[in-house]
């Protein structure tokens, strides 16, 4: 039996789930917050064009508007300055194979629980890997911190001071390129902690990331659902042109048992 | 006395919401001069430029000297009232709904008498202050008040047909994360009106003016009128009970046509012209169903705009360009509100002391101020109002020559 | 100003009244034929014998007098339309008898006609005229009611008038229409009725106002030897004024244009108010026969009310006012309303009065009041008339 064959399989039978780690698109989903005087990230929009009425009899559609790193989505290297001259950095570059790739699924949850500002640190991802064995180059590192599972003012958890999620620190950004990682995933706002603005480099996990080429995936849901190891994910962009990051549909593949 | 005017009862769901029926609408040309004053609430006549004397009715030609320079001015708005009479019958169904109605006739000081609505607490006999107000036609009346304010005068059934005044009435206030919100909600709500709802979009930002809204009498709800979605949602759940609207949002950027930023421009269109349409399509028809619908019938569209709708700060020019959008958006507003009566009323500011101004020199607006005028425009029923000193200042210009203006806002002048 | 020449050798004849109906379905045009013919047959004339028009009407759009001859198969040489309203018979009885005075027409036929339909009133008092359009109607829309209630108003407060003063008209002028066989209103009205009458703008009750309806009238306008030669009876004309946007400057209307030009009037006609044998006053309202029986020289200025008081209006009265009971009751026919007075005295001056008839009537003052513009009466007019005994 061939590989897909079999992939084609387990599927049908049930024992290759897929699970679907999407927010859906929705105006209110929130957006990062930028100060007013930057340009700003334009939430999900939707107008109805028709719904089987004088605007067109038969047929529903919408229009959609929405900024490339509008809910679930993509962050291509060319989307930080550290990134801009990554070879083939944009979306629509990016070798497809790219967005397929074993994800390492790093839970973080209790802690997140714990402090709001929670930062992964190298020591956490080396207790993950005392536990699951090292993480494979290729890899997509997913921090779960089940964040996903909050929903209005408290998902960006804004104050005075700014925004308090739970993200990675540099070192542990550092650590994980130095694993050959494929990309990071977070299922808050952004791949970097609501407080990274103040962190040296200022948002260590987009600047450290896409310097390295690598990619990342926010807004992620119910990483939860995923085992530590052994799902396969697949988060392939829209082929934008230039395109620095896009909404995605992030598919995980969870073989039965794991 | 004015009896003051009692809350109305809760709504008898088996009663059908009256249609609105509207006083007759036609004038002449020349009558139309009244309307333009009463729009700012100021009483003019038709002055003759050759020999000074003061028409009325509204004409073409001096009745003194045949001069066809007739000048629309401010007068002094004394008079006397010469005649009374309670009208009992009539056949215009606006009126009819109405009886009896009181009009009087009022020798003015300013030289002509005229046939006036009468407030309830003058009779004949009476010295009068006059003033020039739209009728739910959207057209100039004029109406005698007493000559000195009497308690709850502005409760009077004559008077507050020609009005928009808050009192009993619900108001949405649609940006409530607006600096000026709580002030203006404050106002509102010490005027009389029975709620103020302050919109708030993009809850999940979460929004320190909260506290302060809640201490001025209002409450948040969900809008975003950026958002058809947010739009449908809050009109359906109380398209129905609104009376009045602010639309006090607000998309301010620095920013010129050429140096300006390309996605802010659309987001300022996004807000003052489409934001302005999306809820007028949304809010609007129910409020044209509910002009006649008693004590708290809906009654007055209100835009908050910056005087830069009539001429652009090019500083500023991506914003003006979207005011100048909304004012004509609110304008055909107008058009599309005529046949129930409710009142589009554009309040015109210069800049106002937020942050967005903050390297601007003064004179700037404050809260407080723009808040006493909006409630001074719907007490008066008005259609433009201008707030603070540099848009009465803008408007005069403009009134005379605005090509004139143009050159000194664009840097040609002084 | 010179004295105008004297109407010497016209003469007024063939009067005809089209009896009113409360609403018809019929048009102007309909209701001004029948008048007209009425005149033709009352003279023996067959249509191409007259050559002069004089018309009025309120209702004939888009039609004007000159669409009415092709209508009517009339070729007149002569040709006039009178938008007056109340003041428009006397009005057309200037112009008529001048025309026929200066051959510019032999035989005139005086006609005015209006319909009524349902809504018609209210639709003619939206389109009357610009000023009331921009500053009566917006103001309450009471019509022409709530300006004359006005004055009214401003009467009674000014010469201590009341409501019973005008009651009295109202009330001998019912009595006449009693015997008027076209009148519209039948029962008679007492005081107390009069008074509690439901109001229709204060101090105007029911009966102070006209009840508009359809209706025509006519009569002709010829040479004396014209009418001598065909054996009908004839009255002349002693004078005649008209005036038009009198006392602009009084603040409100108590007085109108008669006051301007009643001297002259009596100078030309030879004679006095007290040798008039009836009176036929245009009464949209009491209070606008008040004021003319002031300004036409019965008396003072707000001397009516005491004047009135001691009189009897009724064609058995020593007064005799309004002796087919007026527009009041009789009903208000649009721009025949301004013929009925003219059209009944030229009936008392050639004995056809039959039921109304004041014995032995040999002189009469005809009076005509006219579209109010803005806030008052604009035209006035006044004839004085003697039968040929």
């Amino acid at each position: 039996m061939s590989a897909l064959a079999g992939l084609v399989a387990a599927l049908a039978s049930g024992r290759v789930k897929v699970v679907d780690l999407t927010h859906r698109l929705d105006p209110d989903f929130p957006v990062i917050v930028l100060p007013p005087e930057f340009g700003q990230c334009a939430r999900f929009r939707i107008e109805e064009v028709s719904a089987y009425d004088h605007r067109g009899p038969a047929w529903k559609w919408h229009e959609i508007t929405m900024n490339e790193h509008t809910g679930t989505h993509f962050d291509a290297p060319c989307h930080w300055i550290s990134g801009r001259d990554v070879p083939a950095g944009s979306v629509d570059e990016i070798d497809p194979a790219a967005f397929i790739g074993p994800a390492c699924v790093i839970d973080c949850s209790a802690e997140a629980a714990a402090d709001p500002d929670f930062l992964l640190q190298p020591a956490h991802v080396e207790a993950w890997e005392a536990r699951h064995g090292p993480i494979p180059a290729g890899s997509w590192v997913l921090m779960r911190t089940d964040w996903s599972r909050r929903s209005g003012a408290a998902y960006l958890n804004m104050a005075g001071d700014g925004a308090h999620s739970p993200g990675p620190s540099a070192a542990a950004i550092e650590a994980l390129l130095a694993r050959g990682i494929r990309g990071f995933g977070t299922e808050t706002v952004g791949t970097d902690a609501g407080q990274a603005a103040h962190f040296d480099p200022p948002f260590p996990a987009h600047y450290l990331l896409h310097g390295a080429g690598r990619f990342g995936l926010q807004c992620l849901k119910g990483l939860d659902r995923l085992p530590p190891t052994g799902a396969v994910l697949i988060a392939a962009p829209l082929k934008i042109r230039g395109g620095t990051g896009s909404p995605l549909r992030v598919l995980a593949l969870v073989e039965e048992g794991q | 006395m004015t009896e003051p005017l009692a809350p109305p009862p809760r709504k008898d769901p088996r009663r059908r919401t009256r249609v609105p029926t509207l006083p007759p609408a036609a004038r002449s040309r020349a009558a139309l001069g009244l309307t333009a004053a009463a729009a700012e609430g100021r009483f003019a006549l038709q002055v003759c430029a050759e020999c000074g004397a003061v028409a009325w009715p509204p004409r073409d030609a001096c009745a003194g000297c045949l001069s066809v320079q007739l000048v629309w001015r401010e007068l002094p708005p004394g008079g006397e009232v010469l005649a009374e009479t309670a009208i009992h019958a009539s056949p215009d169904p606006y009126f009819r709904e109405r009886l009896p109605w009181r009009v009087g006739t009022v020798r003015l000081d300013a030289g002509p008498s005229v046939i006036a609505h009468l407030h309830g607490d003058v009779a004949r006999g009476a010295r009068v202050r006059m003033a020039a107000r739209l009728d739910r036609a959207g057209q100039g009346v004029l109406i005698a008040l007493p000559e000195k304010d009497t308690p709850h005068m502005e409760d009077d059934p004559a008077l507050r047909a020609l009005t928009c005044h808050p009192r009993h009435r619900r108001v949405l206030l649609v940006d409530g994360r607006d600096a000026a919100a709580p002030a203006m909600a404050r106002a509102l709500r010490a005027a009389g009106a029975a709620a103020v709802w302050a919109g708030e979009a993009e809850g999940w930002r979460g929004n320190p003016a909260r506290a302060a809204l809640a201490e001025a009498g209002a409450a948040v709800v969900p809008l975003d009128i950026t958002d058809s979605d947010s739009v449908a949602r809050l009109a359906g759940e109380y398209g129905g009970r609104i009376d009045i609207v602010v639309f006090n949002a607000r998309h301010l950027r620095p920013g010129g046509v050429m140096a300006g930023n390309g996605i802010y421009t659309r987001e300022a269109f996004d807000v003052h012209a489409l934001g302005l349409m999306r809820l007028a399509r949304a809010l609007g028809p129910a409020m044209a169903a509910r002009a006649a619908d008693g004590v708290n019938a809906a009654a007055a569209w209100v835009n908050i705009l910056s005087v830069w709708a009539l001429i652009p700060d090019p500083a500023f020019g991506a914003f003006a360009a979207a005011q100048a959008a909304a004012l004509s958006v609110a304008r055909s507003l107008r058009g599309d509100f005529r046949a129930s009566g409710i009142r589009v009323m554009n309040l015109f500011a210069g800049p106002i002391d937020d942050e967005w101004h903050q390297p601007l020199p003064p004179p700037k607006l404050a809260a407080e101020a723009l808040a006493r005028e909006l409630v001074r425009g719907l007490a008066e029923g008005a259609e433009e109002v201008w707030c603070g000193d540099v848009a009465r200042d803008i408007r005069e210009r403009w009134a005379r020559d605005p090509k004139v203006l143009e050159r000194e806002m664009t840097g040609g002048g002084r | 100003m010179r004295r105008p020449a004297p109407y010497d050798g016209v003469v007024l004849t063939a009067p005809v009244t089209v009896p009113y109906r409360r609403y018809s379905t019929q048009s102007a045009h309909w209701w001004i034929a029948r008048a007209l013919r009425g005149a033709l047959a009352a003279a023996g004339l067959a249509p191409g014998q007259i050559d002069g028009l004089c018309l009025s009407s309120f209702t004939l759009h888009p039609d004007s007098a000159v669409g009415l001859t092709q209508h009517l198969g009339l070729s007149p040489r002569w040709l006039d339309h009178i938008p007056m309203g109340g003041a428009s018979g006397v009005v057309a009885l200037r112009r008529a008898a001048r025309a026929v005075q200066a051959h510019d027409a032999d035989i005139v036929a005086v006609v005015a006609g209006d319909t009524n339909h349902i809504d018609s009133f209210r639709n003619l008092l939206s389109s009357f005229s610009r000023f009331a359009q921009d500053a009566v109607y917006p103001y309450g829309y009471g019509g022409p009611n709530a300006v004359f209630a006005l004055l009214t108003d401003r009467y009674m407060a000014e010469y201590g008038a009341t409501r019973e003063d005008f009651g009295r008209i109202c009330i001998a002028q019912r009595q006449n229409a009693l015997r008027y066989p076209h009148a519209l209103m039948k029962t008679p009205l007492t005081m107390e009725a009069y008074l509690s009458a439901r109001p229709i703008a204060t101090p105007l009750g029911l009966f102070d106002c006209v009840m508009p309806c359809a209706g025509a009238e006519a009569f002709l306008v010829m040479r004396e030897d014209e009418a001598a030669r065909r054996g009908l009876r004839a009255a002349r004309i002693l004078a005649t004024i008209e005036r038009h946007n009198a006392h602009a400057a009084d603040p409100i209307q108590l007085r109108g244009g008669w006051s301007v030009d009643a001297p002259r009037l009596w100078e030309a006609a030879g004679c006095a108010p007290g040798d008039m044998d009836l009176v036929q006053t245009y009464d949209d309202y009491p209070v606008i026969s008040m004021m003319q029986i002031e300004d036409l020289g019965f008396c003072a200025k707000g001397e009516g009310p005491a004047f009135l008081r001691g009189r009897d209006l009724t064609v058995t009265g020593d007064f005799p006012h309004n002796t087919c009971g007026g527009q009041l009751s009789a009903g208000q026919a649009g721009a025949a309303g301004g013929h009925l007075g003219l059209v009944e005295a030229i009936r008392q001056l050639t004995a056809a009065a039959g039921p109304t008839q004041v014995p032995g009537a040999r002189r009469a003052l005809v009076s005509g009041f006219g579209m109010v513009n803005y806030d008052r009466g604009v035209c006035s007019a006044a004839a004085v008339l003697e039968g040929m005994a």
